[in-house]
């Protein structure tokens, strides 16, 4: 709660901010007003009483967003032709609205003139609509939910997609399911829609808030996902929003929520509300078919209390490469935006073909049952992360039954290749690219990232032969306590003998204790070093990301420049014909810059935010394992102690 | 530090140690201090400086004399071997840069606590070695030993030239081969043949296990050294001592191994004295039948005879004492066994407890700390 609340507007001045200043607070009322249609809803935005910090996101997107799409279109008219641009942001926008109007009820609910006690009433309604609101938002697709074409709203054909939606969602809503419209009166439901239905319209003009496509999708489909979010996990839910926030940031050029990262403890803070109830076991592993194209598949059983599963319990059957699609989906939608996408283990060629081909190999035992735990790890880290746990293809991983195969998975097939050569280009640019680091926090952050990687590399190649030298003493244990028993069997004093004997006895014992130790060495502290090596890639991954994105900001800005003097060159040669398209280029890159700032300052804060979960997260899982991994070390000590106090007496009744 | 061979002191008469030795390059030099009541001797204390290779003729001597042959003769100290350690610490010196600081201090540490062991060791076998000879009743009365023993000065014992050194080579060759042969011959007194028997396979069998003890120990000392490593480094995240698993390593070489190497050579130097009694056994068969030659041509036979007698008497005496050896190697092993297994198995538990208290303290820091 308090890291919600906190979440001011930034200290961070940005230059666009301030001349907007004076608009927002303008026109934050009026188009409240006018987009209200009663005006219900602006009293409600502004509503001071209300006491649950949940207002407030919902306030930003209230006053940030219509502020928004007012100003630009009101100044700029709907003439601009890059319609497209704008699409999928502006749906996201007014899914976003939709959802937080679903969400907080309790700023539907007070305009209707009820008081508090009531809204705890229709809390409880909430509850037990979820469901229905889960399964209006949740089955169809967003194609359904925007299909319908609303003519009305807007002149521009090839900008279909949201004009439509607005009214598809509300419409299916009142016509479909009870549950909205019990949780909103009939009036107050129509505010909204038609605030949403006037916003888009409006916003059709606004190009300057234009993002690239792809990334639109990504933000419609989080926050649509949202509202699969229950609302009586008050706190899920705040956490789940707050993926939407960036989107709704990026949506309003004023872009007042939070451009500037949160303060550490804020972070941190926010990190201490993710507990999830959610257990993944990858359990099971069997291998199917034969020969060269049998695979490995494996039990990933779910058990969870969230309402946005189907059940609280349920059972798939994943192959390896299911696992590798997995990741690929997730890093394609998620790596960019500045998130760490956990890594599976890698493929292993070697390793899966002598399981492939060894029958009761006790190497290709411990190879599956390595990676059944790598996989069950990497899981259990995809759904700890709270923006990815919302993506519906982890659900879909979790859920469904039949998964499409996943493609391209194979490293030796064409798509590998491919990947290759992508990742080879992207390293050679990476070390073109000379950033001049304006944030010292990244640029120690880096630093401390890859002294770290080396370090742990370090760690695990000694735990490595660490492991090796166990086994190896573990072996030669056994054979010295073949050697002693031999010996005893040959000595003539019977005592001697027997005491020979039972020596050989407790080295026989020590051995499989040093075996076990060797296991534990390996599966507690070896795999957890490898765990953590690859996290640590994907932590470089979106430093990287970072990068680019600062990348593109660079070239968009040194654009403009060129454009500036294009038209200055016009400018002096007096070529007024020309010199109207270059303006109009320089308003347009001058927009793509400010976009490529603001796509900026939205990776560094995930970025951010991200690389400070990962951080605890470390902590925690070191601190775990360690203790883990003593405790193994302390059980086999005392399982020393015990085997040599019984051989004590032996020794000492040799007469 | 008598850990291999218990109670031979008990006889106060002549009592040696060895409470001093210094290094020197290659050469290690041993301070032998002998205290005795005997009178054979001009002073009842003194100390003598002696070096490895004055140990190793003292050996010699014993070995050449002609009335030992009945008797185990104490198997001499093996050379001391500082090369391991020393190689080591050149390594680590060569890659201090690649390492922290902490490592290398401990690294450090660990090789000198190893080096220390290795040259208590050495220590060690030398004395036990006077020991042995000091309570054996014969060999506490020759005179060799009491030069070595009392003469003051540098013994000046010439090192064995490469002539000699590849003679004794030789000579060992054809000893070996010897024992071949002579190995088949059964034997007419059925105790040496038991005891035959039980030697060749008990010395396999040791033989092996000393190898095999060789190995776990060094392979011990390899995780050991592991620890080391992980430890420095886990150390920014922790800070836990683990070095005693490194401790564990060198005290199990010194108690078991120890033991079963020196019991290797000491049952190498019970089959000597089998394999001389078996010699003295032929030559005695030899010369009956050279008697039955010689009363067959009737030629020489006073002297034949005379021989045969001879390697009867031989034969007889090296017998005797051999089994009053032999009896005794064997209540001397088992009591030395014992010994060094009670002390091993206090010394696992021991470490095994440090351990435990390592491994609590160093997760009450995590709980404290974290």
């Amino acid at each position: 709660m308090a890291a919600s609340s906190e979440r001011s507007p930034p200290p961070f001045p940005e230059s666009e901010e301030q001349e907007l200043e004076p608009d927002l607070e303008d026109e934050d009322s009026d188009e409240g007003a006018d987009i209200f249609t009663g005006g219900m809803l602006s009293d409600v935005v502004m509503d001071p009483p209300l006491p649950t910090s949940a207002s407030e996101p919902a306030k930003d997107i209230f006053s940030d967003a219509p502020a928004d799409s007012f100003n630009d279109p009101l100044n700029k008219t709907s003439a601009e032709p890059e319609k497209t641009e704008s699409t999928g942001l502006s749906k996201a926008q007014v899914v976003s609205l939709v959802d937080k109007a679903a969400d907080d009820e309790d700023l539907f609910s007070d305009p209707l003139g009820e008081s508090e006690d009531v809204s705890a009433e229709v809390h409880k309604a909430s509850q037990n609509d979820v469901v229905s609101k889960a399964d209006l938002f949740g089955d169809d697709d967003e194609e359904d939910l925007f299909k319908e074409p609303l003519g009305a709203v807007t002149k521009k054909p090839q900008v279909p997609l949201f004009t439509e939606e607005p009214n598809d969602i509300f419409t299916e809503a009142k016509a479909g399911s009870k549950a909205p419209s019990d949780l909103f009166t009939e009036e107050t439901f129509t505010a909204p829609s038609a605030a949403a239905a006037a916003k888009p319209s409006v916003n059709t003009g606004s190009k300057t808030n234009g993002l690239h496509s792809d990334e639109e999708d990504l933000f419609a489909e989080a926050t649509v996902e949202l509202s699969l979010d229950s609302p009586h996990n008050d706190k899920r839910k705040r956490e789940a929003a707050k993926p939407s926030v960036p989107a709704s940031t990026l949506s309003s050029s004023a872009s007042t929520s939070k451009p500037q990262p949160k303060t550490l403890e804020e972070l941190e803070e926010e990190e201490n509300e993710d507990k999830f109830d959610l257990n993944i076991s990858v359990t099971n592993p069997e291998k199917v078919g034969d020969g060269m194209n049998a695979y490995m598949a494996y039990k990933v059983s779910t058990q969870t209390t969230l309402s946005m599963f189907r059940s609280k319990q349920f059972v798939v059957r994943r192959r390896f490469s299911d696992f590798l699609g997995l990741y690929e989906k997730l890093s394609e939608k998620h790596a960019q935006n500045g998130y760490i996408v956990p890594p599976p283990p890698e493929k292993s060629i070697l390793g899966m073909t002598k399981v492939k081909v060894g029958k009761e190999d006790p190497s290709s035992a411990e190879f599956v049952e390595r990676r059944r735990a790598a996989l069950e790890r990497y899981l259990q880290r995809v759904v700890c992360h709270p923006s990815l746990l919302q993506d519906p293809d982890v659900r879909e991983f979790l859920e469904k039954e039949e998964l499409p195969r996943a493609v391209g998975t194979q490293a030796l097939s064409g798509a590998g290749f491919l990947k290759m050569i992508n990742k080879a280009t992207d390293a050679v640019s990476k070390m073109t690219i000379k950033m001049n680091e304006s944030d010292v926090w990244f640029e120690e952050k880096l630093q401390e990232v890859e002294s770290e990687d080396q370090q742990l590399r370090k760690l695990h190649a000694m735990v490595d032969s660490l492991v090796i030298h166990r086994k190896e003493l573990s072996m030669n244990t056994a054979m010295f306590a073949k050697s002693v028993a031999m010996l005893g069997s040959s000595e003539d004093n019977t005592a001697l003998s027997r005491a020979l004997s039972q020596l050989a006895e407790v080295e026989d014992r020590i051995e499989q204790l040093h075996q076990d130790q060797a296991s534990n060495d390996f599966f507690i502290f070896a795999e957890l070093l490898a765990d953590y090596i690859r996290l640590l890639g994907a932590v470089r991954a979106c430093f990287d990301q970072r990068m680019k994105a600062w990348q593109r900001w660079q070239d968009a800005q040194n654009m403009l420049q060129k454009k500036r003097e294009t038209e200055a060159k016009l400018l002096w040669a007096n070529k007024p014909d020309k010199l109207q398209q270059a303006k109009d280029e320089i308003v347009e890159w001058e927009a793509k810059v400010s976009q490529y700032e603001r796509d900026f300052e939205r990776v560094s804060a995930t970025v951010r935010k991200e690389v400070i979960r990962y951080e605890k997260e470390k902590t925690r899982d070191f601190k775990k394992q360690i203790i883990r991994y003593l405790e193994s070390l302390l059980q086999s000590q005392q399982q020393l102690i015990k085997y040599w106090e019984a051989f004590l007496p032996e020794a000492k009744a040799i007469a | 530090m008598r850990s291999v061979s218990v109670d031979l002191n008990n006889d106060s008469s002549l009592l040696i140690d060895i409470p001093d030795a210094l290094c020197e390059r290659d050469k290690v030099k041993f301070t032998v201090h002998t205290k005795t009541t005997l009178n054979s001797f001009q002073k009842p204390e003194f100390s003598v400086p002696r070096q490895h290779e004055d140990f190793i003729w003292l050996h010699d001597t014993l070995v050449e004399t002609e009335e030992y042959a009945g008797l185990i003769i104490p198997p001499a100290p093996p050379k001391p071997d500082f090369e391991g350690p020393r190689e080591k610490m050149h390594k680590l010196g060569e890659g201090e840069s690649t390492m922290t600081k902490e490592e290398y201090a401990k690294m450090k540490q660990e090789l000198e606590a190893e080096y220390l062991a290795v040259f208590k060791k050495t220590v060690q076998v030398h004395e036990i070695f006077l020991q042995r000879l000091s309570s054996h009743p014969v060999f506490s009365k020759d005179r060799n030993f009491q030069i070595f023993l009392e003469y003051d000065q540098d013994l000046s014992v010439r090192r064995k030239n490469a002539k000699e050194f590849f003679g004794g080579f030789f000579k060992n060759m054809v000893k070996s081969a010897d024992e071949v042969l002579i190995s088949g011959i059964k034997d007419v007194d059925e105790f040496f043949e038991q005891e035959k028997t039980f030697l060749l396979d008990y010395f396999s069998k040791i033989k092996d296990a000393t190898a095999k003890a060789e190995k776990m120990t060094r392979s011990h000392k390899n995780v050991a050294d592991d620890y080391i490593h992980i430890s420095a480094t886990v150390i920014l995240h922790t800070g836990v001592p683990r070095k005693v698993e490194g401790r564990v390593a060198s005290d199990q070489e010194l108690k078991l191994t120890e033991l079963l190497r020196y019991y290797m050579r000491d049952i190498q130097a019970a089959k000597d004295l089998l394999y001389r009694r078996a010699r003295a056994l032929a030559d005695y068969e030899n010369s009956n039948k050279a008697l039955d030659k010689a009363r067959l041509k009737s030629k020489d036979i006073p002297q034949a005879e005379e021989n045969q007698r001879q390697c009867l008497q031989k034969f007889d005496k090296l017998s005797e004492s051999g089994k009053q050896e032999l009896t005794s190697f064997k209540g001397r092993r088992v009591v030395a066994f014992r010994k060094n297994l009670i002390e091993m198995a206090e010394l696992e538990i021991k470490h095994a407890k440090v351990r435990i208290k390592s491994a609590v303290c160093s997760e009450h820091n995590l709980f404290t700390h974290n």
